[in-house]
């Protein structure tokens, strides 16, 4: 494995791929990146990706009878905590 | 890869449950009656109303607020007038409006609970949705939240938003639901799910297999619900849910490398889920 980023192979580049996005810092002008297309290729995809979660909203709605049954344990727990607070 | 802002230090959302006496039991619940909720046109404020509040730096992802769905029903059966649904308004406002109502909602205000609910539950149950992958323990898992919620919204100091608070609770209720179904940390070690050397996922696919800039929401939607459950984990909080490797590396407890390549791996994963879609729906 060679320590020269301008001469490291697509593997290797890839190997240090999570650590790198990870470090936040702007791969653009990465050395590899200057001359290997397939490798901006997978970085551009990974971004296009990353990009795209960011977009995903909370769009999901719950069933609509799921509040009478967090009401429903609410008045359970109500229930059975109340003689334990009846005084003696 | 340029990364979203940071959202709050982590200090403020650490434990969300702190040592503090568990509140008085409502003096209003509970109450023999149903609240009916149901949906009445999503409202978001800045979202859907062509504003982004992310991108206007209203407030960060995390802290998107949520408008009521629809007002419950009175416990008389009588509809309670909508709350008022402004224009986008500014953070201070909208929050101090979330401050008005938890007060009543520590208050034992039984109403404004459920308010809460309305105002929180898509938020809440997409969060369980998008992180275990399935209906039925979503819905269980929104639900107990929510009564975790009930149980210590007497504890909510205000150090850091509601809504960030809330958040790390529901995701306190999911992680500890994984681990007793067994979901150990050492499942999400990059040897027990090995990407297949040479899969595109390496990075060596034709050209015309890459993405094109823009992916179906759907279709985003459908492969992270696919992605083993570590992966699946890490990537949900991070790139969807705005957390920092750091952040991760302490609810999951793992190392920060760990988050790191676990989200490269995901990140891989659904890049080749997603360079298939359009071919697998091109074919008649």
């Amino acid at each position: 494995m060679t320590e020269d980023p301008s001469t490291m192979t697509c593997g290797e580049f890839q190997n240090q791929l999570a650590e790198l996005i990870g470090s936040g810092e702007d791969l653009a002008a990465h050395p590899h990146l200057l001359h290997c297309a397939r490798c901006r290729t997978l970085l551009a995809d990974l971004e296009t990706i990353a990009e795209s979660a960011r977009q995903l909203l909370p769009v999901v709605e719950p069933p609509d009878d799921l509040w009478e049954h967090i009401e429903s344990a609410i008045w359970s727990e109500g229930s059975s905590r109340e003689p334990e607070e009846e005084p003696k | 890869m340029p990364r979203r802002p940071s959202g709050l230090p982590s200090s403020e959302i650490g434990d969300p449950w702190p040592a503090f006496p568990v509140p008085n039991s409502c003096s209003l619940f509970p109450i023999p009656c149903s609240f009916i909720l149901t949906r009445n046109g999503a409202r978001c404020s800045g979202i859907g109303l062509g504003i982004d509040p992310c991108k206007e730096g209203m407030f960060n992802s995390r802290l998107r607020k949520h408008l009521p769905d629809t007002p419950p029903h009175s416990p008389t059966g009588e509809i309670v007038p909508a709350p008022q649904i402004a224009p986008p308004a500014p953070a201070a406002s909208l929050l101090s409006g979330d401050a008005d109502l938890l007060v009543r909602v520590q208050a034992g205000d039984h109403f404004a609970f459920a308010q809460l609910y309305s105002l929180h539950k898509r938020r809440i149950y997409s969060l369980c949705l998008r992180m275990v992958g399935n209906v039925s323990e979503a819905e269980d898992l929104t639900q107990e939240a929510f009564l975790q919620l009930h149980r210590k919204i007497g504890t909510f100091r205000g150090d850091s938003a509601f809504s960030t608070w809330l958040h790390r609770l529901a995701i306190n209720v999911v992680l500890m639901h994984l681990r007793k179904k067994g979901l150990s940390l050492m499942s999400m070690d990059e040897a027990m799910e090995p990407a297949p050397e040479g899969s595109p996922g390496r990075g060596f696919g034709a050209p015309d297999m890459t993405l094109t800039g823009s992916i179906d929401r759907m279709a985003l939607e459908r492969a992270v619900g696919e992605l083993p459950a570590g992966y699946r984990l890490v990537f949900v909080l991070h790139d969807i849910e705005g957390y920092e490797h750091h952040e991760i590396a302490s609810m999951l407890d793992c190392s920060i490398g760990n988050s790191k390549s676990q989200l490269h791996k995901a990140r891989l994963r659904l890049r080749d889920a997603l360079r298939t879609v359009p071919r697998k729906e091109a074919r008649p």
